[in-house]
């Protein structure tokens, strides 16, 4: 057995009481006080969540511009210096390589945040894609610690630790500042739903600023983990990869099309995913909510009049709205708001019906 | 947190012998390991259950967890209040938190059941 990466918080989650799982290959704290009470504290309050395995890819050279475009669905051209996109990589069959935010640093220079897992297959799939292209692609994952503060209060905690004017920053945008005298990347970001800003910093002041937030929140903050982190992000129907997203799943099924530019010029998957939207998207992911007693689960099957029509990609309990809610990706021709549909929980056909999502959504300052 | 007066299982279920009957919930210990339950399925009055049966499911936020019968026999009672209040499992798991009670078929399989101190053995070698 290959021994767990760590983030340099790990002992900092054991000394808080974290209880610890592998995800994919991290040693990561899953809940420390509890899922339902982190939830809530980051809808309410805020919450802190060490995202430091998250894999950062910085492209740097004359064609930076050039080959993220190649890469990415979404149009990196009409970024500015210091603005966020959301995107997705595909392969050429549209199937999706990874999702990701581009950061434009300058106009030949871009960092790429992709998911843990994916790090070292996105990576290799960047480089792999860099011939004739004159620029330089550094994997900084490995120097890069990351925490994310989300929630109502996360601007009034953060913004007493650092001179910059964190009102100033827009959603999706980003500024260097310091943190606790700390040079960081403080951006506006988040997998919530909520308000927040992720911090990107060196990783021996991961500790001092994790330290400090907590400190600085008080009552109002709480330590948070992949538990919340999955909870949250599912409400508000952000996708997560192997799940909502995989090599199978184009972004145009997962709902993501106002991420997908098939104006833009070629991109790799862009034939594939042209070729779908004519056709008819086949699949897509809908948000539902169970009518009769039961928790969908990812990968039980979806029913329509006795025929599997699709599958649970993530389903739980929702700790804002008290409800068993799921998201599944269905044949297309069921997909409709209102529809009835059944999901298998363990060999039993349980009523739940297609609703809108997001099923959260804050409220707009 | 382990109750001198019941008995267990290695599943992490116990058992309250009352007379010819069997209370029946899950340890401490088990729904400290699973996290903040939202979701219980129980039986139904009535039932026939078998031992080492799965009679019901407690779901956290993130698993599902069988709950197996520790004897078998007829259930006579089930908790309905976990039913809206699934997360009295983990604020009361020996009182409010019980699940179902069942008339004990045959006592002898009482016997094969874990005492309080041999139950703390079990999740101590288990650590």
């Amino acid at each position: 057995m290959t021994e767990l990466k760590k983030t340099p918080l790990n002992e900092v989650h054991r000394a808080l009481g974290a209880k610890m799982v592998d995800f994919g290959g991290w040693d990561m704290p899953v809940q420390y006080s509890g899922i339902l009470e982190e939830h809530k504290a980051v809808r309410t309050k805020a919450g802190l969540f060490d995202v430091s395995h998250m894999g950062e890819i910085r492209v740097k050279g004359p064609d930076a511009l050039k080959l993220v475009q190649k890469l990415i669905t979404n149009d990196a051209s009409k970024l500015s210096i210091n603005q966020i996109q959301y995107a997705v990589f595909c392969l050429p069959s549209g199937g999706t390589v990874d999702d990701l935010l581009v950061y434009k640093v300058a106009d030949d220079e871009y960092l790429l945040v992709v998911n843990a897992s994916n790090t070292d297959k996105d990576y290799a799939w960047v480089a792999q894609h860099k011939d004739g292209y004159n620029v330089e692609i550094v994997n900084e994952s490995a120097d890069t610690a990351q925490i994310a503060i989300q929630g109502p209060y996360a601007e009034q905690i953060l913004q007493g630790l650092t001179s910059t004017d964190l009102s100033a920053i827009k959603n999706y945008w980003f500024t260097y500042g310091q943190v606790d005298g700390v040079d960081c990347l403080i951006s506006r970001t988040g997998y919530t739903g909520e308000d927040g800003f992720e911090i990107y910093c060196p990783p021996d002041k991961a500790v001092q600023l994790w330290n400090k937030m907590l400190s600085a929140g008080g009552d109002n903050i709480l330590p948070c983990g992949l538990g919340a982190r999955d909870t949250l992000r599912f409400e508000a129907k952000m996708p997560l990869y192997g799940h909502e997203l995989g090599e199978d799943v184009t972004p145009l099924e997962a709902g993501l099309g106002r991420f997908v530019v098939l104006e833009k010029e070629d991109f790799i998957g862009k034939d594939a995913l042209v070729a779908q939207k004519a056709a008819g998207i086949p699949r897509k992911v809908v948000g539902f909510e169970m009518i009769e007693r039961g928790i969908a689960r990812a990968g039980y099957p979806v029913k329509k009049d006795g025929q599997q029509i699709g599958h649970v990609t993530t389903g739980s309990f929702s700790p804002t709205l008290e409800k068993n809610l799921g998201l599944a990706i269905l044949d297309t021709k069921y997909a409709e708001i209102g529809e009835t549909i059944t999901v298998e929980i363990r060999n039993k056909d349980v009523k739940a019906q297609i609703v809108r999502t997001p099923f959260y959504k804050r409220e707009a300052k | 947190m382990i109750k001198s007066d019941l008995k267990y299982t290695k599943d992490h279920e116990w058992v309250k012998v009352e007379g010819n009957k069997a209370r029946i919930g899950i340890s401490h210990h088990a729904q400290e390991a699973m996290g903040d339950v939202v979701f219980v399925e129980l039986p139904e009055v009535g039932d026939e259950i078998s031992q080492h049966d799965s009679f019901g499911t407690v779901e956290s936020v993130k698993a599902v967890s069988d709950v197996y019968a520790p004897v078998s026999g007829k259930v006579v009672e089930i908790n309905e209040a976990l039913l809206d209040s699934p997360e009295l499992i983990n604020s009361d798991p020996y009182g409010e938190g019980w699940m179902i009670v069942i008339e004990v078929e045959d006592e002898g399989q009482l016997e094969s059941l874990l005492s309080a101190e041999e139950y703390e053995a079990f999740l101590k070698e288990a650590e």
